[in-house]
C-alpha cells in the first residue's frame, strides 16, 4: 500500500492541562499510545474530550503537561508544524476547492511534485471509495460523502496520528453504522494510531483496541472494550457505559462479596471499589436483570417498550425503587414480577467516591 | 353511485386562495406603502430627471451632453473625482484587509470599533471642518510634522486634504464591512489547514483570500459609490475651483448657480453612469472568483 | 498561537497596531482641534490656545439661531424616524414572511436608494420637490431624507423578523389570535429590540445626513449639519471659534444618540446589516 503511517514507537501524553480563565477542561491526562492503536476518548458533553484532542493538534496550547512523539517534545510546535491528520466534527472542507484540491492540499503544503499528488490523492479517493467524485465540489456532495473527503485528506499525509473529532455525529443512524465499519477499515489498512472522540458508548465500544473514558476534565479509566464493559471502575463509568440501574444501598461483608439490600430484600454483589460496610452504589445493567420465578425481588411493571427483539421495561419495587429490565414475553403495566441478578453481575461501589 | 358526478370538473379554488398559493394576500400587501413611496420619490425624480436633461432650455436635446463634453471646466470634473475616487477606494479596502485579519482576534474588539464609528457618525462636514484646524498651518499635527524635522507639509484647501478626510470618513466602513466578512469565514477552516502544514502565510492565500473575495468586491463597490459622490469635503476642505473640482460641484453648480436644472440633471445622471460602469467592471471581476459558502460542511 | 514566532511576523503585527494607533490619534486629534478651539480666546500660534472660555457658545448660540436650529434638526428627525418606522416595518414584514412573485424585483427597488449616493438622485429629487411646491420647507426635507432612511428600515428589519420562528406566530393563530392581536401581543415586543436599534440608526444616520437637506432646504428648514457646513464655507466672515462651538453642539446631538444606540446595538451592525443586505 502506498500510503502507509509514519512510523513511531509511542504518543505520550505526560500530565496534559488546559485551563480557560477559571475553568480547568483537562486536570493532568496522562496516557500512552502505541502506533497502530485505534483509541477512543469517551464522555459526555463538556468532559473535556475535543478539548484534550485541540491539545493534540495544536489548536489549544497547553496550560501545564507536555506532549512526547518518541524522544521529541511537541506540544510547543503550531500545528502545522506537527504532522498530524484530523478529521473535524462538521468536516471543515475547503468550500472553494473540489475534492481533489481539498484531499491534495496537505501534500501541497509539503512541496510534493504534482504528479506524486496526483498519484496519492488518487490512491485516497480509491480507498475512500469516492474516486469518481474528484471534481466535484463539497457543496455538491451528501454528508457522508464529505465525510470521507475529509477522511481521505487527513490520511493522504501519511501522519503518525489521525485525529478524529466526533465524525459521525452529523449523519444519520444508517449512514453512521456504516462509516463506523469504513473508519475502522481505513484505520487498519493505513495503520495509523487513531484518536477517536465520540460520546457514543456503542460507537467506542465497535470501534476503540482501548477505550479512555473521561469526566470533569479526568480520566476515569482506561481499558479495553471488555474491560469497561465487564467491569467498569468507577459508578460513573459504570453509567456511562450502561449500567442504567444504580441503587443507593447499605453493604455488609459476606466473604468475597457484599450483600446489598434492595427493598428490603438482600442480594449479592461483587465489590469492585473498597466497599466498607458503608453507603454503597449497586449497579446492574437491565439485560443482567432477569425475570425469574423465584427471584428475591418483586416489583410492578409501570410501562414496557417493545424493542422487536425484547421489552424494556421500567417496574417499581413496594419501597418505589425504579428498576429497568428486559423481557422477551409480553408484559404489561400493572404486571407484578420477580427479579434475580447472578453476584457477579452486580457491581458495587463506595458512595462516597468521587 | 352518479358516473357524472365522477367526470364533473373539480370546483374552481376561490380567487383568495389561489392567490394566497403565490403568497399574496393581506399580509403581503404590507410592503405596497414602502413601495409607493420609493417609487414616488425616488424612481419618479430618476427618469423625471433623467428626461429632463435631454430637454435644455435651448437647443436640441443633446445640448446638455454636448456642452459637458465641449468644455474642460466641466468634463474635467471627471478626471479630478476619478483620481481622488480610486486612490481612496483602494487604500480603504486594501488597508482593511491586514488590520482586520489583525484586529480579529482581539477580546476588546469593542472598544476599537466604536472609537471607528465615530467619523462615520459625525459625518464628512464635521470631519472637513476638524481637518482645517488640525492639519491647518499652525495645526497640531504641522507643528508636530516641525519638531521632528520635516517642516511645514501642506495639507489644506487642496487635493491631500480632501484625500485624508475621505481616508478618515472611509476607512471605518471599508474596515467593519471586511472585519465582518473575516469573522463569517468557518474558523475550522483556517484550524483544517494548519493540521494539514500551512503556515499564516499560506492559509491566507490559499483559504482566506479566496473566500473574502466575493467580499471585497462587494467592498470595492460600495466604497468607490461613495468618494465618487464626495461633495462637501471637496469644497470645504479642498480647493474647488482647482484641482479638486469634483463631478458634484459642476452639478451642484448647474443646478443652484445657474438655475439650469436640466444641465444639473445631466451631470448628475453623467455622475451616476460612471459609478454605474465601475461597479459592473468589478461585479463582472467577481465571476472569477469563488460565490458561495464559507461554511466548511454539514457540521 | 505558539510562543517563538518568527521576526518577520512579529515585526508586520506591529507594523499594523502602530497604523492603527496612527489613525486613531488622529481621528481623536481631529475632533478635539475642533472641541479646544471652540473654547480658546485666541488661537494662533501655539499648541494650545491663549485663554479658555465659554463665550463663544453663547454667540454662536445667537450667530445661528441654534435654538431655532435645533428644533428644526428633531422636528425633522423624529418626523423620519417616524415615518420611516411606521412605512419600513410592515414592509421588512412581508418580505420576510412572504416569497410573492416580484419578490426580487421589490428587494431590488429597495436596494437602489441605499448603493446610488444622495448626489447623483438628490438634484432631480430637489428638482421635482420644488416643482411640487415642497421644496425649500420642511416637509421637503423630511420627504427628501425618507427616501434612503425607508429602504434602510427595511433592510435592517428582515433580518430580525427571519430570526423570529414564524411557528411562534402559526402557534399564536392556532390559539386564536387575529392579525391584530398577533401584532400587539407577539410581533411588536419581539421585534421591539430589532425596531428600537433600527430606528436609533436611523436617527443617527439622519442626522449627519447632509446632501439631501443641503439640496431641498429653505432658510428656516435647515437642520443643523447644513448650516455648519454655511457656517464652516464662510469662515472668512464669521469667527472660527464660533464655528467650532456649533460643531461641538453638533458633535454632542449625534454622539449622544450614537452612545444610546450602542447599548443595543454592536457598533458593526451600524455598517454591515445594511450593506451586506445590500451586496447580496
Amino acid at each position: 500500500m502506498a500510503i502507509a503511517a509514519r512510523d513511531f514507537r509511542e504518543l505520550r501524553l505526560d500530565g496534559m492541562s488546559r485551563n480557560f480563565g477559571t475553568v480547568n477542561a483537562l486536570k493532568g491526562v496522562t496516557l500512552n499510545v502505541r502506533r497502530g492503536e485505534f483509541i477512543a476518548l469517551l464522555g459526555p458533553s463538556g468532559c473535556g474530550k475535543s478539548t484534550a484532542l485541540n491539545c493534540l493538534a495544536g489548536l489549544l496550547t497547553l496550560s501545564g503537561g507536555s506532549i512526547w512523539l518518541d524522544k521529541t517534545r511537541i506540544d510547543r510546535l503550531a500545528p502545522e508544524e506537527r504532522g498530524f491528520g484530523m478529521v473535524f466534527q462538521n468536516y471543515a472542507l475547503f468550500p472553494h476547492m473540489s475534492v481533489r484540491k481539498n484531499i491534495g492540499f496537505g501534500l501541497n503544503m509539503q512541496g510534493r511534485p504534482k504528479a506524486e499528488i496526483e498519484r496519492k490523492v488518487d490512491e485516497a479517493l480509491a480507498i475512500v471509495r469516492l474516486g469518481d467524485q474528484g471534481e466535484k465540489l463539497p457543496g455538491q456532495l451528501s454528508g457522508g460523502q464529505q465525510q470521507r473527503v475529509a477522511i481521505a485528506r487527513a490520511i493522504v499525509i501519511e501522519p503518525p496520528l489521525v485525529l478524529m473529532d466526533e465524525p459521525l455525529s452529523n449523519l444519520d443512524a444508517k449512514l453512521r453504522l456504516e462509516m463506523r465499519a469504513e473508519i475502522r477499515r481505513i484505520h487498519e489498512l493505513i495503520g495509523s494510531a487513531t484518536i477517536y472522540v465520540t460520546h457514543d458508548q456503542e460507537e467506542a465500544l465497535s470501534l476503540a483496541d482501548r477505550i479512555v473514558v473521561m469526566r470533569a476534565g479526568e480520566v476515569r479509566q482506561v481499558g479495553t472494550p471488555e474491560d469497561l464493559y465487564v467491569r467498569p471502575a468507577h459508578a460513573d463509568v459504570a453509567e456511562f457505559m450502561g449500567y442504567r440501574n444504580q441503587i443507593r444501598s447499605r453493604a455488609t461483608k459476606s466473604g468475597n462479596l457484599v450483600n446489598v439490600s434492595i427493598g428490603g430484600v438482600s442480594l449479592q454483589g461483587t465489590p469492585i471499589e473498597n466497599v466498607s460496610d458503608g453507603e454503597v452504589v449497586a449497579a446492574v445493567r437491565p439485560d443482567d436483570l432477569k425475570v425469574a420465578a423465584g427471584g428475591p425481588i418483586s416489583a410492578t411493571v409501570e410501562s414496557a417498550q417493545y424493542h422487536g427483539h425484547d421489552f424494556y421495561c421500567l417496574g417499581r419495587t413496594d419501597e418505589g425503587i425504579e428498576l429497568y429490565f428486559r423481557l422477551s414475553q409480553k408484559v404489561k403495566k400493572g404486571d407484578a414480577v420477580r427479579l434475580a441478578a447472578d453476584a457477579d453481575r452486580v457491581l458495587v461501589y463506595s458512595r462516597a467516591a468521587p | 353511485m352518479s358516473e357524472r358526478a365522477v367526470n364533473a370538473a373539480p370546483e374552481r379554488m376561490p380567487l383568495r386562495v389561489r392567490l394566497a398559493l403565490h403568497d399574496l394576500d393581506a399580509v403581503t400587501l404590507l410592503v405596497l406603502p414602502a413601495v409607493i413611496f420609493v417609487i414616488a420619490l425616488f424612481v419618479y425624480p430618476f427618469v423625471y430627471g433623467f428626461v429632463l436633461s435631454f430637454q435644455p432650455k435651448t437647443g436640441d436635446w443633446l445640448t446638455n451632453y454636448r456642452k459637458f463634453f465641449s468644455d474642460p471646466f466641466l468634463y474635467d470634473t471627471i478626471g479630478a473625482t476619478f483620481r481622488l475616487a480610486i486612490p481612496a477606494t483602494l487604500i480603504n479596502v486594501l488597508i482593511s484587509v491586514p488590520v482586520a485579519l489583525r484586529v480579529r482576534r482581539l477580546e476588546r474588539r469593542r472598544v476599537l470599533t466604536t472609537i471607528l464609528v465615530v467619523p462615520i457618525t459625525l459625518g464628512t462636514v464635521l470631519i472637513a471642518q476638524g481637518l482645517l484646524i488640525y492639519l491647518g498651518p499652525q495645526g497640531w499635527f504641522n507643528r508636530v510634522m516641525a519638531i521632528i524635522g520635516v517642516g511645514q507639509v501642506r495639507l489644506v484647501h487642496n487635493y491631500v486634504g480632501v484625500m485624508l478626510s475621505l481616508i478618515m470618513s472611509g476607512f471605518p466602513f471599508t474596515f467593519l464591512l471586511t472585519l465582518s466578512y473575516l469573522t463569517g469565514i468557518d474558523p475550522s477552516l483556517e484550524q483544517a489547514a494548519s493540521t494539514l502544514g500551512a503556515k499564516a502565510r499560506a492559509r491566507f492565500v490559499h483559504i482566506l483570500l479566496p473566500l473574502l473575495a466575493q467580499g471585497l468586491a462587494i467592498n470595492l463597490c460600495l466604497s468607490f459609490v461613495q468618494t465618487f459622490s464626495v461633495f462637501p469635503s471637496a469644497v470645504l476642505l479642498g480647493a474647488p475651483a482647482g484641482e479638486t473640482r469634483v463631478i458634484s460641484i459642476a452639478a451642484y453648480q448647474a443646478a443652484y448657480e445657474q438655475y439650469n436644472y436640466s444641465m444639473a440633471s445631466a451631470v448628475a445622471m453623467i455622475m451616476g453612469f460612471c459609478q454605474l460602469a465601475v461597479v459592473v467592471l468589478i461585479l463582472a471581476g467577481r465571476n472569477f472568483v469563488y460565490r458561495g459558502a464559507v461554511t466548511g460542511g454539514k457540521g | 498561537m505558539m510562543e517563538d514566532k518568527p521576526i518577520g511576523e512579529r515585526l508586520w503585527a506591529i507594523a499594523i497596531w502602530v497604523l492603527v494607533i496612527f489613525f486613531v490619534i488622529n481621528v481623536l486629534a481631529t475632533i478635539a482641534a475642533v472641541a479646544v478651539d471652540s473654547f480658546g480666546t485666541r488661537w494662533f500660534n501655539s499648541w494650545l490656545p491663549a485663554g479658555f472660555t465659554t463665550c463663544w457658545y453663547s454667540s454662536a448660540w445667537d450667530e445661528f439661531q441654534l435654538h431655532d436650529v435645533l428644533i428644526v434638526t428633531f422636528e425633522v428627525v423624529g418626523a423620519v424616524v417616524l415615518l420611516a418606522g411606521l412605512l419600513g416595518v410592515p414592509a421588512a414584514y412581508a418580505l420576510a414572511r412572504r416569497n410573492f412573485p416580484g419578490k426580487q424585483a421589490v428587494i431590488l427597488l429597495f436596494l437602489l436608494p441605499m448603493m446610488i449616493p444622495p448626489i447623483t438622485f438628490g438634484i432631480p429629487l430637489a428638482t421635482v420637490l420644488y416643482q411640487a411646491h415642497l421644496g425649500g420647507n420642511m416637509s421637503g426635507v423630511i420627504l427628501a431624507n425618507l427616501v434612503p432612511t425607508v429602504p434602510f428600515v427595511v433592510l435592517v428589519m428582515i433580518p430580525f423578523i427571519e430570526q423570529i420562528d414564524p411557528r411562534i406566530e402559526a402557534a399564536a393563530r392556532v390559539f386564536g389570535a387575529g392579525t391584530g392581536r398577533l401584532f400587539v401581543h407577539v410581533l411588536v415586543p419581539l421585534l421591539a429590540p430589532g425596531i428600537l436599534a433600527a430606528l436609533l440608526l436611523v436617527l443617527v444616520r439622519t442626522i449627519a445626513m447632509f446632501e439631501l437637506t443641503f439640496f431641498t432646504a429653505g432658510p428656516d428648514s435647515q437642520t443643523l449639519v447644513v448650516t455648519l457646513y454655511y457656517a464652516v464655507g464662510s469662515a472668512g466672515v464669521r469667527s472660527n471659534q464660533s464655528i467650532d462651538a456649533m460643531a461641538v453642539v453638533y458633535m454632542l446631538t449625534t454622539l449622544v444618540w450614537l452612545l444610546i444606540a450602542l447599548r443595543f446595538v454592536d457598533p458593526t451592525q451600524i455598517v454591515t446589516r445594511a450593506k451586506r443586505e445590500a451586496a447580496h
